[in-house]
């Protein structure tokens, strides 16, 4: 279980945000919905405590797996390697990871469809790839939560779609709580059950996926009129009322 | 995802890996038996074992060959050896620890501070186990005040470190020099001056016994941290989500950089460039991963120092400074490796 509890963030005097309540209880997926520079990442390093937070609490286990938008960028270590430090916390101060250690880290792997990614020079796999490299070192953690910061973002559809995909799976086993932060509501859609939204001017709400993924809450977030279209597979999806061509 | 990478099985890896120690250790052995034989008074490398052999039996011997190569050349390779290993690891765990490849003990005031110390006690007539301990205390000193210096708000970042670094180093430099200023130029100014040019001119088997407890529990405890060093390496944040607590621990690295600094700026005077050259080195062999990086840099650093030392003392009658050479060699090595760094970095 994670959450914050009535929680504030002071910068340079400035509150980024205030009283914000919400929790992930064990089994649940949140998405953190709002757009650019309203916080979200200022929320989840809070959440972590990586953020003092001038009011409130946070509610959170001692290491949470941790997807950041841009991880160990500069080492030439393996896909492996990095999935090890997950165990970090495990391995202590002057220890050396084990074989249980490379053991986790190998199950990881797998477990995001990344085998193939052990071998390889992580400062040479592509987005996509080092998205599931840093995916799987969260999950190595053991930890019984998982918080992702956008993690949609710089990847292209095929693999905005798969990580989805996978995110959806992680959910559907019910024995983490995860939080993921996005500014496409679809992604909500795809792979959480609830969903935060960090409204313009400072206020938030909080709600299952059907009550918070509306056209007027959307609007209200982005400023953008929404609506919502029924694609041939049958699923729906919300769409700004921007996309498309003119009709002729 | 398309994959067009190497695909390297890992047996094969380590195997490699073994390969690459086995051929430093035997480059190590090759460096010391070759010192221990080259100079004014030349011993055949053959020779040169069997009097080590005879020695580590019997005693030292009696012939004039037996006491140079036991009583004078020995203590000075391994004092070389060691303080080369320590210089190495020291620049490839700071770069480590600051993600930043052009750091080393001179860029944290370490190497200054230490200088400082070693000045004042010659300057005051003060030598052996004090001078040493006056050279890792303000060795400390100036590693502590950086740390001071660098705490804002109950955090410390790489970046601020770095500047604080650059200015407790210039302060020691200028006490260096009023220590210079005032020091007698007939007796102790000279002395001074040579130490801070580096040599292991000095080196006998007490010197020896003096700086290995500093040398080695510093290269122990850095051995001990060389898998945190991999996790230090990473972004704060990162790290500090992984459960390690970056702005603590990096100071147990830098403690034991410090003891290794301040002995081997005590015994041997400032060589520099080793903790800059070397790691590099050692890095386009072995890679980053601080678990081989270690023990690589510590071996290629000993055969190194050696090496030059060697050079030092056998290339002219008169003996060149030891920094003054290895600034020499560095510096185009670097710049090379620098280049090949970039042209690497730049590749598409």
């Amino acid at each position: 279980m994670i959450g914050l509890d009535n929680a504030a963030v002071a910068f340079q005097g400035r509150r980024l945000f205030q009283r914000i309540s919400f929790t992930v209880e064990t089994g649940r997926t949140l998405a953190v919905l709002g757009p650019n520079g309203r916080g979200k990442t200022t929320l989840i390093r809070a959440l972590l405590g990586l953020q003092v937070l001038a009011e409130g609490r946070r509610s959170a286990p001692d290491v949470t797996g941790y997807v950041p938008q841009h991880g160990a960028s500069q080492s030439r270590l393996t896909g492996l390697d990095v999935v090890v430090m997950g165990r970090a916390a495990r391995i202590g101060l002057f220890g050396q990871p084990g074989r249980g250690d490379i053991a986790a880290a190998e199950d990881a792997l797998r477990e995001v469809g990344a085998s193939e990614l052990a071998g390889l020079r992580y400062d040479r796999l592509s987005g996509g790839q080092r998205q599931l490299v840093l995916i799987a070192r969260a999950l190595a953690t053991g930890s019984p939560a998982l918080v992702l910061d956008e993690p949609t973002s710089a990847l292209d559809l095929g693999n905005q779609s798969r990580t989805l995909d996978l995110l959806a799976r992680l959910r559907d086993r019910r024995d983490r709580a995860i939080l993921f932060t996005t500014h496409d509501p679809n992604h909500a859609l795809a792979a959480a059950d609830d969903v935060l939204l960090m409204l313009p001017g400072g206020e938030e709400q909080h709600g299952p996926l059907a009550e918070m993924i509306t056209p007027d809450l959307m609007q209200r977030l982005y400023g953008v009129e929404m609506h919502w279209v029924t694609l041939p597979t049958g699923r729906k999806a919300i769409v700004p009322a921007f996309a498309g061509s003119a009709a002729a | 995802m398309t994959i067009a990478l190497d695909h390297k099985a890992l047996p094969a890896a380590s195997m490699r890996r073994a390969g690459v120690f086995a051929a430093l250790v035997l480059l190590l052995l090759a460096a010391i038996v070759h010192a221990i034989s080259a100079g004014r008074f030349s011993v055949a490398p053959m020779e040169v074992l069997t009097i080590l052999m005879r020695a580590a039996v019997d005693g030292v011997g009696t012939e004039m060959a037996d006491r140079i190569v036991a009583l004078v050349r020995l203590p000075r390779v391994l004092l070389a050896a060691l303080s080369g290993a320590a210089l190495a690891v020291g620049g490839a765990a700071l770069q480590g620890v600051f993600r930043n490849p052009l750091v080393s003990p001179q860029v944290l005031g370490i190497s200054q501070g230490a200088a400082f110390g070693g000045a004042l006690a010659i300057l005051t007539g003060i030598s052996g186990v004090l001078l040493l301990g006056m050279a890792f205390v303000g060795g400390l000193a100036a590693l502590i005040m950086v740390g001071l210096l660098a705490r804002i708000d109950g955090r410390t970042e790489v970046i601020t470190v770095i500047l604080s670094g650059m200015v407790i180093g210039a302060l020691f430099a200028a006490l260096v020099s009023i220590v210079q200023f005032v020091a007698d130029p007939n007796t102790s100014l000279p002395a001074i001056v040579y130490w801070l040019m580096g040599s292991f001119s000095t080196a006998t088997w007490a010197r020896l016994s003096l700086a290995v407890p500093g040398l080695t529990l510093g290269l122990f405890a850095v051995w001990l941290l060389r898998y945190r060093i991999n996790l230090l390496a990473l972004e704060e944040q990162e790290a500090r989500s992984l459960g390690v607590r970056p702005d603590k621990e990096r100071w147990l690295v830098f403690i034991a950089i410090a003891l290794m600094t301040g002995t081997s700026v005590a015994v041997a005077g400032i060589v520099g460039w080793i903790g800059l050259v070397v790691p590099h080195a050692a890095r386009i062999i072995v890679g980053e991963d601080h678990r081989v990086l270690i023990p690589a840099s510590a071996l290629l650093g000993a055969a190194y120092l050696v090496f030059v030392d060697t050079l030092a003392r056998s290339l002219t009658s008169a003996e060149i400074p030891l920094g003054v050479l290895t600034a020499l060699i560095g510096a185009p090595v670097f710049a090379l490796l620098l280049r090949r760094h970039f042209r690497q970095v730049n590749r598409p």
